[in-house]
């Protein structure tokens, strides 16, 4: 009866098997930067992937990853870092006692912590936000990831200001990177293949018609938005454990808009889009890295044009908007594709 | 009576759209509300469902009032709706469509969805399968998994009232269901209306112009002109009562 399933399923194991070797294979034999590019796009796949659930499969356009990445970033590294540490790098103020307080040297719990705190802040965002709907919407999520910015530079008792902080533990590696990228991706496919998803979908295509039938939309737009807001802070730890820094300025509009572009490349409410669109996206930013250098055209040498892949990289995104006004995948998903075609459906 | 209205009213500003109207519909029977445009019948619906909260008066549903009451809540109470102008999640396909009706009638948790407990297995199978019988029901099982905008205009009437009985309605409400539709699909519409009334035990309260599918269908209408109730009745005395004759044509002076 549940047909396409068992095709999800089967092309589901097969990417986890896949993936497990890549990243055993990647962390071993790699050199460095190769590495380093790949746990980016891992992070970013854990961004892409829970930002799509609130922007695209729940069609509530917000503009606020920067805010919650942000927060996991920040909660996460002062956990890690020991009190000698602290107060060792605080010389604007001296620590407050409770970021003295919060220490811990498991990874893990430092990253839940992260999320946790980025769902807490979702949650209590939740109620102001979901009273607005579309571009007005947009406008006011996009004033919170501002606004923790902001308290993130002015609050230096916790954040250490804008000098942010440093010698954070370097635990990321592949493993973890790409561990809990494949966690993030297998939550959220379970979420979208269940009512919840089914119901998210609804508040997107038509919001009034999803409650007249029965839908709590403010219980489904909240859900939605803190498990984007929680994976965004594990992210946002992963990322500071990769970096070993945080700063205020690792968090603008820049960090939302990148993941913007990832979704609306991929396409908007497509989990196996959003992960094609951070790997052409992140990736891509890496290996266009030539066009900046100085190149050797026809004996004729051209000289350094920093900023050129990003002119190239705008030029592939205007070609894809052009041809494919969906993103790479529309709604669709990659193991849709692999379905077989179902004979006539019984009773 | 299983629903009931009393001096019901809704201002918009300075617009009285509703002007004190009371009624009662008896279990069981089809209603129907009829009047020119702008006589204020789907304001009467939107009270109904949650959607305005009415500025003064009560609606009692099985003896509960449903005024201030959230939307989605009334749905749950047992009010089904469909709508003028078919509002279908158009992304989706017929069958998510009808589950969407199922929503709050699964019994998982959030985190049993994410963690795949057995319990989302069971009553995923359990609504998939109450899905499939209202399709089949209404004769678009075959279109289960097409997308809902692909079909006709009469079958997406039918995916709207399938997903109107999914939600497990004691009472459906229906917004000129055909409006648009060819006198076959009308046909095949009054005798689906028919049925469901008798295979589900709906009461049933509709708005509709086509004045041969209201006498065809209702038991008794309600006529409203500017918010004002102007006859109350069987639908046959309503087309020879005089004030509902000079609401829909104007009247005649004649020296």
């Amino acid at each position: 009866m549940i047909k396409g399933f068992a095709g999800r399923k089967g092309v589901q194991l097969l990417f986890y098997a896949l993936t497990i070797w890549f990243l055993w294979f990647a962390q071993t034999t790699l050199d460095d930067y190769s590495i380093r590019v790949l746990n980016n796009i891992a992070i970013f796949i854990i961004l892409a992937v829970s930002y799509n659930l609130i922007n695209g499969i729940t069609g509530q356009l917000s503009l606020e990853p920067n805010g919650f990445v942000a927060i996991g970033a920040y909660v996460a590294t002062l956990f890690l870092l020991d009190s000698d540490a602290l107060e060792y790098q605080y010389y604007l103020e001296d620590p407050s006692s409770i970021v003295l307080l919060m220490h811990t040297k498991s990874f893990i719990i430092a990253l839940l912590a992260g999320g946790a705190a980025a769902t807490f802040a979702a949650m209590l965002l939740s109620f102001p936000v979901f009273r607005v709907r579309g571009d007005y919407l947009a406008i006011v999520t996009l004033g919170f990831g501002f606004i923790i910015r902001i308290l993130a530079i002015n609050n230096p008792q916790i954040t250490n200001g804008s000098l942010g902080l440093n010698d954070i533990p370097d635990h990321t590696n592949l493993y973890w990177s790409g561990g809990l990228a494949m966690v993030a991706v297998t939550v959220i496919l379970n979420i979208i293949y269940s009512k919840y998803g089914r119901a998210m979908k609804a508040v997107r295509d038509d919001e009034d018609t999803a409650i007249a039938m029965g839908v709590n939309t403010f219980k489904i737009k909240t859900i939605a938005f803190s498990t984007s807001a929680f994976m965004e802070g594990v992210g946002g730890g992963l990322l500071a454990c990769l970096l070993t820094s945080v700063s205020p300025d690792q968090f603008t509009f820049f960090l939302t808009f990148q993941l913007l572009i990832i979704i609306v490349l991929g396409g908007l409410g497509s989990t196996t889009g959003a992960i094609i669109g951070t790997i052409l996206v992140i990736g891509g930013a890496e290996w266009l890295r030539f066009l900046d250098e100085p190149m050797n055209l026809f004996g004729w040498t051209s000289p350094a044009l920093p900023g050129m892949r990003m002119v190239v990289f705008s030029i592939i995104l205007i070609l894809v908007m052009l041809f494919a006004r969906e993103g790479i995948m529309g709604k669709k998903e990659l193991f849709d594709y692999f379905k077989t075609k179902k004979p006539k459906e019984k009773k | 009576m299983i629903l009931n209205i009393d001096e019901l009213t809704m201002r918009f500003g300075g617009v009285v759209a509703v002007n004190s109207i009371s009624f009662g519909i008896k279990k069981g029977t089809i209603f129907g509300l009829i009047g020119p445009n702008g006589a204020g019948k789907t304001t009467i619906f939107n009270m109904i469902t949650g959607n305005y909260i009415a500025t003064s008066g009560s609606i009692k549903f099985n003896e509960k009032e449903l005024v201030g009451v959230k939307p989605h809540l009334i749905v749950r109470e047992g009010i089904a709706r469909t709508f003028q102008n078919i509002r279908l999640f158009n992304s989706m396909s017929v069958l998510d469509n009808v589950l969407i009706g199922f929503d709050f009638q699964a019994k998982y948790t959030f985190l049993e969805a994410v963690t795949r407990l057995p319990r989302f297995f069971f009553e995923e199978k359990r609504i998939k399968k109450r899905a499939y019988e209202i399709l089949e029901y209404l004769d678009i099982l075959n279109f289960a998994d097409t997308k809902a905008t692909d079909l006709s205009y009469g079958q997406q009437r039918k995916v709207e009232i399938a997903r109107a009985l999914a939600t497990k309605p004691k009472m459906l409400l229906l917004d000129e269901p055909a409006a648009g539709m060819n006198p076959v699909e009308t046909e095949e519409l009054a005798k689906i209306i028919f049925k469901a009334r008798e295979d589900f035990g709906l009461t049933i309260l509709l708005i509709e112009h086509d004045m041969k599918f209201v006498n065809r269908l209702c038991e008794e209408v309600l006529v409203l002109d500017y918010g004002k109730t102007i006859f109350e009745g069987a639908p046959s005395e309503a087309i020879q009562n005089k004030e509902v004759i000079s609401a829909y044509l104007g009247d005649f002076k004649h020296d």
